[in-house]
């Protein structure tokens, strides 16, 4: 049987419940009644006892929410979700303050554990001596909808960076808040950002004051646990005047016969000569062979580069959920700032990819860099959509894009949906795209070199990604290739 | 002594169409075989057979390597066991540096025998020795897998394969296409360099030019699917003077 006709077949049978991260955590958890009114809202601002502000910006975005419509623009089918079947709170039990990892409940450290993320923060807890050179990285850990461990507090205070759960920054850093959120995506901006604006339980809190060089990596883990759930969580970083900071994220979920909800949003401000890393490894539940299951993943990120000469940059792994519909974007506010976009999404089995990013281009002598890997496997459908833009005033705008899909197998699709205005003659926008296929050349002149043909498709995609796999840090790019080998596995025969 | 390699009235397919009818070779450790023929002989065929390409239908006859039944064997099984294609137009890989290429190729064929794994510095030593002796620069190796290299350069770096890996049996599918005199000079004197007495060549060729380079043992004629004639080197030469046609009838 030709590779390209045993790829197919093979992908048709792929077993995607090898879904390593597919448990599920046997704990109580407390919820919200199910179903989304003001009084869910109220539910939610008052568990998290916020003050009465915070409770009006939620109620406002309700509101605003119930005369909105959910956007069909996107290339991704999936029935119609039901908004008032779902739980939108959910927080372990019990649910007192956490003040170190060991007053956590045993069975979430447990897994946490499964998926290798706390050890080193528990190592480092345990005095277990690190190996010189090794960077720290402190972990914010969201479990449902609940922040249950920040670590490296102590350490990241003396540098007078803040990094706590968002639910403590409200309580205890309000004017920061009040100040920050909604100031790069409003409560109106679209759809599922509305949501989570309504709605959203926790998330993580970034503010690096003038001056600071963040002195580790930041990072966050999502874990979507109970039945039912939405997870929204809200995250808002703050660089100030020439500070920097690079944030991690991950994400994973157990497997479900039914959806799950993740409607995040991610707000990012670079205030002048700041920089931002905002790196992102996303493996949520992509759902079964059949495509029955997996995360829905509506995600909004935005970074604002308000100060001259800022800087954002967002890398992302995408290799979960059963649809993605995310574009991480960046307003480049600020004369001489920069933008930067580098992504590599892989899709199997039934998943769907919609992403790509948004540079706006305002200030003066802005540039920007997209670089789009997309892989498409099996059945599912992949699409880059991008906009470049620059506004009358952003003269000398520069935008480099470019965008790359590989195929395998012939039952998948790519597609790369590029906008581009220039509204001023100085901006200079360019824009290269390809598409290719695996093709059976290629793997039987690897096999004949003695490569297997899972190592020899492993050894084309990754380099296929070379170029942004580059860009991650150091621990994150480590992990992000052995995923990419684990969710195309079984994708050739 | 066992034969290296015996193809016995092999018959082959593709979709609906019979290439081979009942083609039979037997090569053994330290000879030197050349194939000529014509376009759409089949010798291009008969290497891919060999080494396992997806696509051929192998209806009647058998392939035996080593005394093995080597039509059982997965193509990077092949590989393990010493059968070593030089392509006639070698793949591009982009962004795998042809140093991590070969390795994680090497490492894979000692693995599937059961030999430990070359360790990072001993790999090293030996490529840059290898590499060496073909005149191929360091910088070569770690541009991306053949990605802008000229036609020369890509044949040598099959032959830096096949020094490196080692083969019993290497097949060499239409060399000295795409080259001129003087890198087809260098790419044969690096296969001279490797003829050994425990190591078997198939120099598949259209043309004789090749054969004044790299000298066989013995010259078969291929036309239509079948060896219609076999012969010592001087074969090659008759052919050059009088053409293929001769052959066209016999078969």
């Amino acid at each position: 049987m030709p590779a390209v006709q045993e790829t197919v077949e093979r992908v048709r049978r792929i077993d995607v419940d090898q879904y390593r991260y597919g448990f599920e955590t046997l704990i109580e958890s407390d919820k919200a009644p199910k179903g989304l009114t003001e009084d869910t809202v109220r539910f939610i601002s008052a568990k998290k006892n916020e003050p009465a502000w915070m409770l009006e910006w939620r109620l406002e975005a309700f509101r605003r929410w119930l005369t909105m419509t959910e956007p069909q623009w996107a290339r991704v089918h999936y029935p119609k979700i039901d908004y008032q079947d779902l739980y939108y709170y959910a927080a372990p039990k019990p649910k007192k303050q956490v003040g170190s990892l060991d007053e956590i409940d045993p069975e979430i450290l447990k897994t946490y554990e499964k998926l290798g993320i706390p050890l080193r923060e528990v190592e480092v807890l345990e005095g277990v001596v690190r190996p010189e050179g090794e960077r720290k990285i402190a972990v914010d850990a969201v479990f449902d909808s609940v922040s249950v461990a920040t670590t490296f507090q102590k350490e990241l205070k003396q540098a007078g960076v803040i990094f706590m759960p968002i639910s403590e920054a409200i309580r205890e850093h309000p004017e920061l808040v009040k100040k920050y959120l909604g100031s790069v995506v409003p409560t109106s901006d679209n759809f599922f950002a509305t949501l989570n604006s309504a709605v959203f339980s926790d998330g993580s809190f970034v503010y690096v004051p003038p001056g600071v060089r963040c002195p580790m990596e930041l990072s966050t883990y999502f874990r979507i646990n109970e039945r039912n759930t939405g997870q929204f969580e809200r995250t808002l970083i703050i660089a100030d005047k020439g500070s920097y900071v690079s944030y991690l994220e991950g994400c994973t979920a157990p497997q479900r016969d039914e959806n799950q909800l993740h409607a995040a949003v991610v707000e990012l401000v670079a205030l002048d000569d700041a920089e931002i890393k905002y790196s992102t490894v996303q493996n949520w539940y992509p759902g079964n062979s059949e495509g029955v299951g997996g995360i829905y993943n509506f995600v909004t990120k935005r970074g604002d580069c308000r100060g001259n000469n800022s800087k954002i940059s967002w890398t992302q792994v995408e290799t979960g959920s059963a649809i993605t519909w995310k574009y991480p974007s960046c307003i480049l506010r600020g004369d001489n700032s920069r933008g930067e976009f580098y992504s590599i999404a892989i899709s199997n089995g039934h998943q769907q990819v919609d992403s790509g990013t948004k540079m706006i281009h305002l200030g003066k002598n802005t540039t920007s860099r997209i670089i789009s890997k997309g892989i498409a496997a099996g059945v599912s459908q992949n699409t880059y959509r991008g906009l470049v833009t620059a506004h009358r005033k952003a003269t000398g705008a520069r935008n480099y894009t470019a965008c790359d899909s590989l195929l395998i197998g012939d039952k998948c699709g790519a597609h790369t949906v590029p906008y581009v205005e220039a509204k001023n003659s100085s901006a200079t926008f360019e824009h290269e795209a390809t598409t290719s296929k695996i093709s059976e050349d290629v793997l039987f002149y690897c096999v004949q070199r003695g490569l297997s043909q899972e190592e020899a498709v492993g050894l084309v995609v990754n380099g296929f990604v070379k170029d942004v796999l580059q860009q991650l840090p150091m621990e994150f790019a480590v992990e992000a290739q052995k995923l990419i080998s684990i969710s195309l596995e079984g994708s050739v025969g | 002594m066992m034969s290296l390699l015996e193809v016995k009235d092999l018959q082959v397919r593709v979709e609906d169409r019979e290439i081979l009818h009942g083609l039979s070779l037997t090569v053994n450790p330290g000879e030197v075989h050349a194939i000529m023929g014509p376009n759409g002989s089949g010798k291009s065929t008969l290497s891919h057979v060999i080494a396992g390409k997806p696509g051929y239908e192998v209806t009647g006859g058998e392939i035996l390597f080593k005394g093995e039944d080597l039509l059982e064997m997965a193509p990077d099984e092949r590989a393990a066991k010493g059968v070593f294609l030089a392509f006639q137009y070698p793949v591009e890989i982009p962004g795998v540096a042809t140093m991590n290429f070969l390795r994680t190729a090497l490492n894979a064929q000692r693995k599937a025998r059961g030999e430990s794994e070359y360790s990072t510095p001993d790999f090293l030593k030996k490529v840059r020795e290898v590499a060496k002796s073909l005149n191929i620069p360091q910088d070569m190796l770690r541009r991306g897998v053949n990605v802008g290299f000229s036609g020369g350069e890509k044949k040598r770096n099959e032959i830096l394969q096949m020094a490196l890996f080692e083969p019993s049996l290497c097949i060499l599918d239409e060399m000295d296409s795409g080259l001129d005199i003087d890198a087809l000079r260098i790419a044969a004197d690096g296969v001279n360099a490797l003829r050994s007495p425990d190591r078997a060549m198939v120099v598949i060729t259209h043309y004789q030019r090749l054969l004044n380079y790299i000298v066989p043992d013995f010259v078969h004629v291929m036309s239509r699917g079948k060896v219609v004639k076999s012969g010592g080197k001087d074969l090659a030469l008759e052919l050059e003077a009088s053409g293929y046609a001769q052959f066209e009838d016999a078969a």
